[in-house]
């Protein structure tokens, strides 16, 4: 297992420069300067500026004075906010975004699990099809027109929640409901799927020819079965919840590392869009990880193909 | 002999889009206790459906027991509700089922899977049920038990899967063990292994045994009597001799005649032409007779009853009664009744001895 691991790290440093040397140079063709949106600057300071950052450089040069800093930890300072590091920004911004896409993710996923394995357990049946509907809803529906109907019914009409902002724990039910709905459709459709599939295997048979009630080989045979799948679709879902919340957190004007992101973009500011996506890719990579060690936990069989 | 279970006009139909599918149309049979019942019949005559509505485990919908009485010690199975049946299951009656591929939960260890019936029946503490699981492992012949209790299927070979498969429903001694096409997944060498452990484990332990298969070399070497199914019904039933030397349907002489053996080298065999019926609307008559060379103008009018041949034996055909013609049935069936007369042909009995 320790092997395994091993290597697999090995595999992910791989990727992270890859990822990082593709990003540098994807967004050196990014059009502008980050400082030609700033109407208040000359030219000459803007020159200056550039100088100071080392923009002026060539962009090889550039591409190696950020990859020895990279592996320094220096992630660089912002451009637009002079002199505080990506480091201090991007933890300041995390904590909104990873509390808002945990609660929506557990949330998402116990309603997601419960409605499939109700689904698949009353399969054709009333109940079957209405915990269908739901995931259908949830998957068509986009996180902002939810996202809308909310802030205008249950904030504006009724006055039950806040609008807006970030400020305590009422303020976070409406956006980790418009988050939650569409992880709890996915988990929902797929574990149905699963359940049914798993229901109709030959060992479902022998556990109940062996005298066990319908809750222990549901329990027992089937969830457990059932879910080797589903964790394979959570690892990406973490990550898209971590990233895919930026919309929310605009519309809810939540201080989240998304929203960061797209500005950082809208005004070019280098370090920053490098800092988040290399955060990002990190985090992404070692969801992978955990994913496939989890499901070796989980599926016996897997854990001898990974050896020991 | 003390009958232990009897099935009584047994009805089995299952509700589809295209219809009531009359799977099991009336069928008769009983099992004495610490003998081996086969039967035998092509797919879809309703063997497993019978030996799934005697554990209970009809899927319903779409499936349900039209009629008919399941009696197993005085109580009829078929009008029990789920929880005596599961009292029942895995106690008194278990079931082997074909794959043991795919008959193993895949993320269980085989030990756990042992332990869950022992656990629900004898009420035995985790501990003793492991103990007890390590001696059935060891009783159905596998080494190291000790090691192997702890380890998942995909570490098993198919043959060793199939008797821990045979461990589980050995588990808590059951009266009747129904083994459903047992062998037809392993290969040769492995099926003749497991047919062994089998008898072994009957002598063993006394129980009863339904044998469900369509193959009729596996009958000879485990059945003490057969019962041959065709398109829902037992079309004859008698002693494994009276069936293999003495058959009188001719859908037995059929399946006979397509088995190959040794000393009908020279003979071709004989497919039995056509397919079985359409139990969505079964055939008025004898469903046999579209597909019979010996049909005769009532085989397509009346359902032929079952004929007395001797006290085990019967058959159900016209070709019994006593204004039907003389027929001669094929060859092969013939050379295989003339043995019967003067000696035996070789065959390996249930001993295991050779006589002939």
């Amino acid at each position: 297992m320790g092997r395994y691991i091993g290597g697999r790290v090995v595999s992910m440093l791989v990727t992270f420069l890859i990822i990082a040397s593709l990003t540098f140079f994807l967004m050196k063709l990014l059009p502008g300067t980050p400082f030609n949106n700033q109407e208040k600057m000359s030219e000459s300071q803007i020159q200056q500026m550039n100088e100071k950052y080392g923009l002026n450089d060539p962009v090889p040069v550039q591409y190696v004075t950020y990859m020895t800093n990279l592996f320094k930890g220096d992630l660089g300072v912002s451009f637009q906010q002079d002199g505080r590091s990506v480091t201090t920004i991007i933890g300041e911004r995390i904590g909104p975004s990873a509390y808002l896409g945990f609660q929506s993710l557990l949330i998402g996923t116990i309603f997601g699990l419960l409605l499939g394995i109700i689904a698949a357990l009353k399969h054709n049946t009333f109940l079957d099809y209405g915990s269908m509907i739901i995931a259908v809803l949830g998957i068509s529906i986009p996180s902002f027109v939810i996202a809308g109907m909310m802030q205008y019914w249950v904030g504006v009409k009724w006055g039950m929640l806040p609008v807006a902002y970030w400020e305590g724990f009422e303020y976070t039910i409406m956006p980790t409901i418009a988050i939650a709905a569409a992880v709890t459709a996915t988990i929902a459709r797929f574990m149905r799927t699963e359940m049914l599939e798993v229901l109709g295997q030959d060992y479902i048979t022998t556990a109940k020819a062996k005298g066990l009630t319908s809750t222990a080989v549901v329990i027992k045979h089937t969830i457990r079965n059932a879910s080797i799948p589903i964790i394979t679709i959570m690892g990406p879902m973490v990550v898209a919840l971590m990233t895919g919340t930026l919309v929310i957190e605009q519309i809810f004007v939540i201080p989240g590392l998304g929203e960061k992101f797209v500005s950082s973009i809208m005004t070019n500011d280098f370090p920053i869009i490098m800092g988040t996506t290399l955060f990002f890719s990190i985090l992404f990579i070692v969801v992978i990880l955990v994913v496939d060690v989890l499901y070796g936990i989980v599926d016996p069989r897997i854990r001898l193909a990974g050896g020991k | 002999m003390e009958k232990i279970l009897e099935v009584k006009d047994l009805h089995v139909s299952f509700d589809t889009f295209g219809g009531e599918v009359k799977a099991v149309r009336g069928v008769n049979l009983h099992l004495e206790k610490g003998e081996t019942l086969a039967i035998v019949g092509e797919s879809g005559s309703g063997k497993s459906v019978t030996s799934k509505a005697i554990m209970g485990l009809i899927p319903n919908p779409p499936g349900r027991i039209k009629e008919g009485e399941i009696l197993f010690g005085g109580k009829d199975l078929a009008k029990m509700s789920e929880k005596e049946l599961q009292s029942i299951r895995g106690s008194e009656i278990s079931m082997i089922f074909q794959d043991p591929m795919t008959s193993l939960n895949p993320t269980m260890t085989v030990g756990k899977q042992i332990m869950e019936g022992l656990i629900k029946h004898q009420r035995l503490s985790k501990t003793e049920a492991k103990s007890r699981a390590i001696e059935l492992l060891k009783l159905v012949g596998i080494p190291n038990p000790d090691t192997r209790v702890s380890q998942y299927p995909h570490q098993f070979s198919g043959g060793m899967r199939q008797r821990v498969v045979i461990a589980i429903a050995l588990a808590c001694n059951p009266r009747i063990l129904i083994a459903d096409e047992p062998t037809t997944a392993l290969d040769v060498t492995i099926q003749a292994q497991i047919l062994e452990l089998l008898r072994d484990l009957q002598e063993k332990m006394g129980t009863s045994i339904i044998f469900i298969t369509h193959d009729l070399g596996v009958v000879a070497n485990i059945a003490d009597r057969v019962a041959v199914m065709y398109a829902g019904k037992i079309v004859e039933t008698g002693t494994v001799d009276e069936i293999f030397y003495n058959p009188q349907h001719p859908y037995t002489w059929g399946l006979l005649g397509s088995m190959p053996s040794l000393d009908t080298s020279e003979e071709e065999l004989i497919a039995i032409p056509g397919s079985p019926p359409d139990l969505t609307d079964p055939p008025k008559g004898d469903a046999f007779a579209p597909r019979n060379p010996y049909a005769m103008k009532i085989d397509t009018e009346l359902e032929p009853p079952l004929f007395k041949i001797s006290d085990t034996h019967y058959a159900a055909t016209w070709l019994l009664h006593e204004k039907a013609p003389k027929v001669e049935p094929p060859e092969a069936i013939k050379k295989r009744m003339k043995g019967m007369a003067s000696s035996k042909p070789t065959m390996v009995t249930k001993d295991g001895e050779r006589n002939g």
